[in-house]
């Protein structure tokens, strides 16, 4: 077995149902290469190793190992397990995470583990003299701090859809990781329903565009608007808290500090006032547009573009006018 | 059946929320302190529990500055049997693995079936603590169910993750968190808020539970630089004249987001 680099960035990646990487890969692979050499770690159901490495190595592992899940029904504790042989293996300068429920999970006990260090929820991260140091966008982006480890590498779970960079892609060389079980106790998963793909709208995590509904839009029928425009702009649908209250969309699709946080290209707020908590949820997207008949609304403080009128009458008109243009 | 649930006590997201920018840490005069929501749901879960199951002891439990311990109290009020209230000096600023290991301890002291957590706390964000706590505990942990089914020695849940939904289960004892979409809490009736004064509420410190805040083996997370973002400056606005959708379509454009 050949060294690994001395400058490696240990990158936990986890298949999907289908046996495709998670969608936070690119930034994950994106962020280690500007600090580090990344190395992959590729967490595979039972078969899709070898094709997941191939992926990993095209968004710019330098090196991948493989671990593929010896039996799937285990929740959790067999991917600790494979960090835990990585990083022994690996010794790296940091290990980046997704902020995703699993890979919490993941960084998490292996940090009480390993009695490791752990910076949560990074939009981004950089290297000075002493190390890998994260940086994080609080208390709904109103502060930026960093952080990082007193010694030994820190593990850093990076937020969803928050870093642009994209790694070069990198010729595959992949080695099968050897795992010793630690035996600790888990949950099982009994069953597993795949996420059926009604629509070919984004998911709301980690999407470049957002359009989102209030409780301006009045009903649930009419909340199909806010999913018009979303089409139109090839945006993800999110929504106000107050929306979901009113039973408009499910909980799934709220914004705000109780809900999912979004940092996209684009964020639309249709009939949304803009309370504080919702604003914590979307106010470090690039460009904010919102529409609002209160020219009062709070939403109109951060918004770079804001109309004062009826959605019913500017989006519809929005619509077309995109439609127009793409012709 | 004992179930331990973990509350939080965080600024409130109504108000403005700041950190003392020399500290880095919360600042706790700038606004109201709160019990976060999704511990209160966590809490109405085991309430929910306790309604339909005869001898269901529930007990809440936080690490918080000593003033904390008025908010602990309502989740007695809303019907928890007993309380404990972790509070240290030395816990001033206490990273994930400290307060990880704490909370661990504290649990430990006492015997259980269930630890019912929030996934994530509106402050911190992380939502690492249930999977810490497992670890140290050697647990199973179910995280992130947005409904569960609590039986004699099992629980179990749905999970929803990136490519779809995991129905989960655990053996207990075990450690759970739970989403928003699990049903609001209670609110403290009258009654309930009298016999809280008399319910037990038990103070720890790190000395009552064997921790070392300072413990060289472990490394810990430390915050390096703290800096106030410029508030977001408002931009154009414009007022509906018949013509804003086309308007915002050519905005839209030129700044290649259409």
């Amino acid at each position: 077995m050949t060294e690994f680099p001395s400058d490696a960035i240990l990158v936990v990646v986890e298949t999907g149902a289908s046996g495709e990487l998670e969608k936070a890969a690119p930034g994950l692979f994106g962020a280690a290469a500007a600090v580090g050499t990344p190395i992959a770690l590729v967490l595979a159901s039972p078969g899709a190793g070898s094709a997941a490495a191939a992926e990993a190595a095209a968004l710019g592992a330098r090196r991948v190992l493989i671990a593929e899940t010896p039996d799937p029904s285990v929740l959790g504790v067999p991917s600790v397990d494979a960090l835990a042989a990585a990083v022994e293996q690996v010794q790296p300068d940091a290990i980046l995470i997704s902020q995703s429920l699993n890979g919490r999970d993941l960084a998490g006990r292996y940090a009480a583990r390993s009695r490791a260090a752990v910076s949560v929820d990074a939009v981004g991260v950089s290297r000075d003299d002493e190390g890998v140091v994260a940086h994080h966008s609080v208390y709904g982006g109103a502060y930026d701090v960093t952080s990082t480890s007193t010694f030994g590498a820190p593990v850093i779970t990076v937020r969803q859809g928050s870093i642009e960079a994209r790694a070069t892609a990198q010729p595959q060389d992949s080695e099968t990781l050897t795992v010793p079980p630690s035996g600790k106790r888990a949950a099982r998963i009994d069953s597993f329903d795949e996420a059926v793909v009604a629509t070919s709208r984004p998911e709301l995590r980690g999407a470049a565009k957002v359009v989102a509904g209030g409780r301006g839009l009045g009903s649930e029928e009419q909340f199909a608007l806010v999913g018009q425009l979303a089409d139109a702009l090839g945006a993800a649908v999110g929504a106000s808290r107050a929306a979901v209250d009113a039973g408009y969309i499910p909980t799934a699709h709220q914004v705000g500090q109780t809900g999912v946080s979004v940092s996209p290209q684009l964020y639309v707020a249709l009939g949304i006032s803009g309370a504080i908590q919702h604003r914590a949820g979307m106010q470090t997207a690039k460009m904010i547009v919102a529409i609002n008949k209160d020219g009062d609304a709070p939403i109109f403080e951060v918004a770079d573009f804001g109309v004062v009128g009826d959605v019913f009458k500017v989006v519809p008109q929005l619509i077309s006018a995109l439609e127009a243009r793409k012709k | 059946m004992k179930i331990i649930v973990l509350v939080k006590e965080v600024p409130d997201t109504y108000g403005d929320r700041k950190l003392n920018l020399e500290t880095g840490l919360a600042d706790r005069e700038a606004s109201e302190a709160v019990i976060d929501e999704i511990g209160e749901r966590a809490l109405e879960l085991a309430l929910t529990h306790a309604d339909a199951n005869d001898g269901t002891e529930i007990t809440v439990l936080s690490l918080a500055p000593e003033g904390a311990t008025a908010r602990i109290r309502k989740g007695l009020a809303m019907g928890a049997g007993s309380a404990i209230h972790v509070s240290d000096e030395a816990l001033r600023g206490a990273d994930l693995g400290l307060t990880a290991e704490t909370l661990a301890a504290a649990i430990r002291r006492v015997e259980f079936d269930l630890v019912i957590t929030g996934n994530v706390s509106t402050d911190g964000s992380g939502g690492m603590i249930p999977a810490m706590l497992a670890e140290l505990l050697d647990v199973p942990l179910a995280t992130g169910l947005s409904s569960v089914a609590i039986s004699d020695g099992a629980v179990s849940g749905t999970r929803r993750v990136e490519s779809g939904v995991q129905k989960v289960s655990a053996n207990l004892p075990a450690v759970i968190s739970i989403t928003e979409a699990l049903p609001g809490p209670r609110f403290p009736n009258f009654k309930g808020i009298m016999a809280a004064k008399k319910k037990p509420l038990e103070m720890l410190t790190l000395a009552d539970l064997g921790i070392t805040a300072d413990n060289p083996d472990a490394a810990r997370s430390i915050m390096l630089t703290v800096a106030e973002k410029p508030p977001r400056a408002a931009g154009v606005k414009i007022i509906d004249e018949g013509d804003a959708g086309e308007k915002l379509a050519d905005f839209l454009v030129e700044n290649r987001l259409a």
